[in-house]
């Protein structure tokens, strides 16, 4: 069984009226175990895939079907993409005030339990277990009582989308450039955790507009993303070559 | 099927659990107000003449007055003229009982809506991790008080807590210092009417240097239908006493408005502390806004002696319009005044909501945090007024109003009225209007929380200030409470 499977995606959006076609059948297919990192342009629709799989209101699917463990994505709500396993890290975190970041990730927790009949974990182990993840990430205890997203630093915002993914632990995880906008140290932090996280069981999507996180976290597959389709794919050698050649090479 | 939105969650159907009628026999009142009906509930209540005369007074000031038009709120002109202004369960005509003579359908209405009446329960949903989880309740249905519990424990420390009409006999020369001095009769509209006709309510004493043993709390449940509830409630702490006192409200579903108009009082002296806390949650009216509680309240405290501190914690969420202004005038030199507020309005509810900090002594010190949440077709206002009299100075004030709107079709109001006569005083006003975004909820979602809870999650998480507030009992409940609120909200 494959985590995701995506064929002949088509997907427009519509914003203040007017629709566009954003992706235009895209293709793509992650097996348990595997890493896989898409790289495009500003504006190619990296972003608009991450939130088409995760089912964020506002995109049409046109076309095609999106299968995650060999179930239709297509019509499903947010949060039974989420209670089936996938996760995604975002681009922009926004901010929930007041609500604190233990609070929130103990309220995720017993809701992916609950969804899939489990008990909920005790909050002594639960917290436990969260303070051990969170100091691995360099985020001290105070970060955890802090509100959501809330008047965190660009960096502070990136490791804790990878704190919830590890908390979590989904079987898929889709991370829209969470490289982005880090220093060297917050980025082998950030790379670190998406290593500890890979497993034979599960996948790892990393959207990203630069290669230098491949370097600590090297993927099995690079696709370029180019006007809504892969344009190319290969190992981590075409994300080298890109690097040095610009996308313009490729169109 | 389709993605859930913020709208869409809003527009599904409330559930107002405390909607029931409780099938009791009662001696009512016809509608109808004049001298007579005040001298026949002066008359039942056994009241010696100064009250009477006191009351009569009282009528004839509100006859010459005309209801405040000044709020943000919208209804039909009020009858006062259809509305019933006593009733009484039969088996309690006589007065408050003791827990074994209740009426047990009384006793299973409260048991219905998590009050605890036997001594030795603790709030229902409380959390059992404080070393004393005991509250003691005054219980008035309608226009009478049907019991008080913990009342001798509470007498082994001093502490007198009893129906307002009872004071009236056991301890008149406290009612007669201190009734209207705060509120004066001619106050407004409302407080004029609340002295003539007032019903029941509770009455507490602490003496001086007693910290009260337990939380204190009355728990007012109109039943009959075409009744107002005019209660009265009168807390006075002595000098260097402390006591946390918790009110809480309901009402049966009905298609009628009904008027609830109280007055409460506090007088804290010198070195006291007083926390007054509400959680509000009187019928709200359906959602094409029929029914509902007309809530029209003044409560007042005054900060009397030095240092002396009075609270204001409410979380607002019922009825179909709230106007109420708890305020503190701080006279003693360095006394706090505080008021912590939480109003949250959904379908077609009004809230016009605030306080007043009226500062006189020297080196005062109010705050003031007003959280404000509109959601369904909801219109909600915050009003304050911070005076400094010329001789406050070094007076201080923070206030910080936040607004959270859910959907588009809400409204939220600010009306902050600062007038400062001393310049050494400091104000500080803050004030921000927000709103549940799709992105937040898609957060929530994304983490496998459904937008349902992720709206509640979203709403504690901008009340948490307020919440922080309240009595740790009651700090769960008003969570829960909150989340039933917004059941309306959140389908
Ligand atoms: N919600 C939206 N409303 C309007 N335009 C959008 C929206 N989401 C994406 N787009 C447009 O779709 C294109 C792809 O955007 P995006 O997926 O964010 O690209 P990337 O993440 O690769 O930078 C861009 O032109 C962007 O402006
Ligand atoms: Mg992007």
């Amino acid at each position: 069984m494959s985590l995701l499977s995506i064929d002949n995606l088509s997907v427009n959006v519509e914003s203040s009226g007017e629709v566009r076609p954003v992706l235009n059948g895209l293709k793509l297919q992650i097996n348990p175990g595997e890493v896989h990192a898409i790289m495009g342009p500003n504006g190619s629709g990296k972003s608009t895939l991450a939130h088409v799989v995760a089912r964020k209101p506002g995109y049409s699917i046109q076309s095609g079907v999106v299968l995650f463990k060999d179930q239709l994505l297509n019509e499903m709500e947010p949060e039974e993409v989420a209670q089936s396993g996938l996760f995604l890290g975002f681009q922009y975190p926004v901010e929930i005030p007041g609500v604190s970041n233990m609070e929130f990730l103990k309220a995720s927790s017993d809701s992916l339990n609950k969804a899939r009949s489990k008990e909920p974990e005790s909050t002594t182990d639960f917290m436990k277990r969260v303070r051990s993840i969170a100091s691995s990430l360099d985020l001290d205890q105070d970060f955890l009582k802090r509100g959501v997203n809330e008047g965190f630093s660009g960096g502070e915002k990136k490791r804790n989308e990878i704190l919830q993914m590890l908390v979590l632990k989904p079987d898929l995880a889709v991370l829209d450039e969470t490289d982005s906008g880090l220093d060297i140290d917050a980025l082998k932090t950030v790379s670190n955790g998406v290593n500890a996280f890979r497993e034979s069981s599960n996948g790892v999507l990393l959207i990203t507009h630069y290669q230098r996180l491949l370097d600590y976290v090297v993927p099995d597959f690079v696709h370029v993303l180019s006007e809504g389709r892969i344009i190319q794919s290969g190992d981590k050698s075409l994300a080298l070559e890109l690097e040095s050649k610009g996308y313009a090479w490729l169109q | 099927m389709a993605n859930q939105s913020v709208q869409d969650i809003i527009d599904s159907e409330k559930v107002y659990e405390a909607g029931f009628i409780t099938d009791v026999e009662s001696e009512t009142l016809p509608p109808g107000l004049d001298e007579n009906v005040v001298r026949h509930i002066s008359s039942q209540k056994n009241e010696p003449e100064w009250l009477t005369t006191w009351r009569l007074r009282a009528f004839k000031s509100w006859q010459s007055m005309s209801p405040p038009a000044w709020g943000h709120i919208d209804h039909p002109e009020i009858d006062f003229q259809s509305i019933s202004y006593y009733s009484a369960p039969k088996s309690h005509l006589d007065g408050p009982k003791s827990l074994d003579e209740v009426d047990p359908e009384l006793l299973a209405t409260y048991e219905k809506l998590g009050i605890p009446l036997h001594e030795q329960e603790a709030l229902a949903g409380v959390v059992q991790n404080s070393d004393n989880n005991n509250v003691a309740v005054d219980v008035v249905f309608d226009s009478v008080s049907i019991t008080t519990t913990f009342k001798e424990k509470l007498a082994e420390a001093g502490v007198i807590f009893c129906p307002i009409s009872e004071a009236v006999q056991k301890h008149p020369e406290l009612v007669k210092k201190y009734l209207g001095k705060v509120i004066p009769q001619r106050d407004n509209f409302f407080a004029a009417l609340n002295s003539a006709v007032f019903t029941d309510g509770s009455f507490v004493y602490i003496p001086k240097g007693v910290r009260c043993p337990m939380e204190l709390s009355t728990y007012f449940r109109i039943n009959e239908r075409n009744t107002g509830q005019f209660e009265r409630t009168l807390i006075i702490a002595d000098e260097g006493s402390h006591v946390s006192y918790l009110e809480g409200c309901t009402a049966p579903m009905r298609d009628e408005n009904q008027l609830h108009a109280a007055v409460v009082e506090l007088v804290a002296l010198g070195d006291a502390e007083i926390k007054y806390s509400t959680v509000q949650n009187w019928y709200p009216g359906d959602a094409e806004g029929r029914g509902g509680i007309y809530n029209f309240v003044t409560k007042r405290g005054l900060c009397a002696g030095r240092k002396a501190k009075i609270s204001w914690t409410q979380i607002e969420t019922g009825s179909a319009i709230t106007w109420k202004y708890p305020s503190v005038i701080l006279r003693g030199d360095e006394s706090v005044g505080e008021f912590y507020s939480v109003a949250l309005t959904n379908n077609k509810q009004q809230a016009d909501t605030g306080t007043k900090m009226i500062h006189i002594g020297r080196d005062t010190k109010s705050t003031i945090i007003a959280k404000g949440i509109s959601a369904g077709k909801s219109d909600s206002t915050y009003r304050g007024l911070v005076r400094v009299s010329p001789t406050a100075s070094d007076a201080r004030n923070f206030t910080q109003c936040d607004s959270l709107l859910i959907g588009n079709e809400c409204g939220a109001h600010t009306f902050p009225y600062i007038e400062s006569k001393n310049s050494s005083c400091v104000v500080e006003h803050e004030a921000s209007t927000s709103k549940v975004s799709e992105d937040q909820l898609f957060l929530c979602q994304q983490r496998g929380i459904d937008a349902e809870k992720a709206v509640s999650i979203i709403v504690n998480g901008f009340c948490k200030d307020v919440f922080r507030e309240l009595p740790m009992e009651f700090a769960v409940e008003a969570g829960k409470l909150l989340e039933v609120s917004l059941e309306g909200a959140v389908g």
